[in-house]
């Protein structure tokens, strides 16, 4: 299968609305709580929870703490996987126990990484609230999860792939719809 | 941030002279990343949930055997630990037999002490379970090799170039054998020092440099790993005494006045103390031997996990 790009969905500029609009509704839902951090899903969604915890600055002069997850060892698919994937460090830098965690991820699709993120997150300690804020939800959960905190929502077919490219990691900032296409 | 990775391939982790640099290097990233385990509050992650790993000690240990059950349990595993004594090998079981027994029990990965050099490359060939070499004979111990490599990683930030030497009876040392082929690998300058009765012949064909003078070995070291002296094994009759050993060779505060002052001092354990090495040494600001039993714990628990991978995978 290659993929063939279909739609750009979000550009640059889209996506420094989209993460202000969601630092609003964070701070709206919370109601501007001291007692908030951010924990980013290796590797996109750190990149995002750091965007956001620039903004809660900018916007709130709030300093949140900023973690980051690798939920690999945390996955249900490893014995079904070809190779081990890689694992890299979760970084947790402060008491999860009687804090709200917003879990950041770019796509928000099968929910199956929000479980893993949920069950790493609660090995921690006991947070006071988890909830979830992603740049793209596509639909097609396998699991009973939602988030509190959308982007954009695209309805997708199973068929289509969301590629996010962000400036930290692949040197711009474009979210776009691809389709997968047997060769 | 997203280039590709060699995968694990292996079924086996049988020795170091058998890895490429890129395996090597994914071991230690691996480890580093399961180093952070050993500091939550939980010290257990469900990876391995429902696989069996069997500790197979057909030779005395302590540190290795407790550090792949720790390493075992805290990814999940469920473990077995047999030695000597609660084997059936005392009975006259040959070890293939008893280990194809524990295979038809359903295990994952078999980890094997042996004093016979071959062993665990031996039973790799006839299980399907993975096969770890937790030290065979006097040939190779590829997890303390790779706890050491990266215990002087996290020291240095860097290996290559690195001066390392190894004191002791390196021709009967597993150990020794394991560290020469990791740290060449990755391009640090290994030499060996000893009497002549202990020392490999033709090592200078691995690029190892010998030295029968410690205090001139001593003055190019970064780093010194002392090995133990295997009373238990030959070592006894090649030497004339213990005190004429620990007077040559011992590592001791005086002696480390001709080394660089940040000198790091190893040992694989369990100390002779007062024989390689003095107490003072081994628990000054030197010694990074405590350092190393935790990252045994964080490479023995990147193995495992590599070696669970989904596929089998094809044993080289």
């Amino acid at each position: 299968m290659t993929p063939e790009e279909k739609a750009l969905i979000m550009d640059s500029r889209i996506i420094d609305r989209v993460l202000s609009r969601i630092v609003h509704e964070i701070l709206e839902r919370t109601k501007g709580s001291q007692n908030l951090a951010l924990v980013g899903i290796r590797t996109r969604g750190a990149y995002l929870a750091e965007r956001l915890a620039k903004k809660f600055r900018e916007i709130e002069s709030l300093n949140l703490q900023v973690g980051v997850l690798d939920i690999t060892l945390y996955r249900d698919d490893l014995s079904s996987v070809a190779h081990q994937p890689i694992v890299k460090p979760t970084q947790l830098p402060f008491d999860v126990k009687g804090k709200i965690i917003v879990l950041v991820d770019d796509v928000l699709f099968t929910g199956r990484t929000v479980r893993a993120a949920i069950d790493e997150i609660i090995d921690f300690g006991r947070p006071q609230a988890i909830q979830l804020a992603v740049l793209v939800d596509r639909g097609h959960r396998e699991l009973p999860i939602q988030a509190d905190y959308v982007g954009k929502t695209v309805p997708t077919s199973k068929r289509e792939e969301v590629r996010v490219l962000l400036v930290e990691t692949d040197g711009t900032d474009q979210v776009s719809i691809e389709e997968l296409k047997p060769k | 941030m997203n280039k590709p990775s060699t995968p694990w391939k292996r079924k086996d982790l049988l020795g170091l002279e058998e890895l490429t640099v890129e395996e090597i290097q994914l071991i230690l990233n691996t480890a580093e990343s399961m180093k952070e385990i050993l500091q939550r509050p939980i010290r257990k992650v469900p990876t391995l949930r429902g696989k069996t790993v069997v500790n197979l000690f057909l030779e005395p240990s302590t540190r290795t055997s407790s550090s792949f059950d720790l390493a075992a349990k805290r990814l999940s595993a469920d473990t077995l630990n047999l030695s000597v004594k609660t084997s059936s090998v005392q009975k006259g079981e040959t070890l293939l037999d008893t280990v194809r027994n524990l295979e038809a029990m359903k295990l994952d990965v078999l980890v094997i002490r042996s004093s016979s050099s071959g062993a665990p490359y031996f039973l790799a060939r006839r299980l399907t379970a993975g096969v770890v070499n937790a030290g065979d004979g006097l040939h190779e111990h590829p997890t303390q090799g790779l706890l050491d490599l990266l215990t002087l990683r996290e020291r240095f930030r860097r290996l290559r170039g690195l001066k390392v030497l190894i004191v002791g009876d390196v021709a009967h040392s597993r150990v020794a054998r394991s560290n020469i082929w990791g740290l060449t690998k990755v391009g640090a300058e290994v030499s060996i020092c000893g009497p002549p009765t202990l020392l490999p012949m033709e090592v200078e064909r691995f690029g190892v440099k010998t030295f029968t003078d410690l205090d001139k070995a001593l003055r190019e070291a970064d780093v010194v790993y002392v090995l133990r002296l295997q009373l238990e094994r030959q070592a006894r009759y090649m030497i004339p005494s213990l005190r004429e050993y620990a007077q040559l060779f011992g590592i001791t505060r005086f002696r480390l006045r001709q080394a660089r002052r940040d000198i790091v001092i190893m040992h694989p354990g369990p100390i002779n103390r007062g024989v390689e090495l003095d107490p003072d040494v081994a628990d000054g600001p030197w010694s990074v031997i405590l350092d190393q039993v935790t990252n045994g714990v964080a490479i023995r628990m990147a193995v495992l996990y590599l070696l669970c991978g989904g596929e089998a995978g094809e044993s080289d």
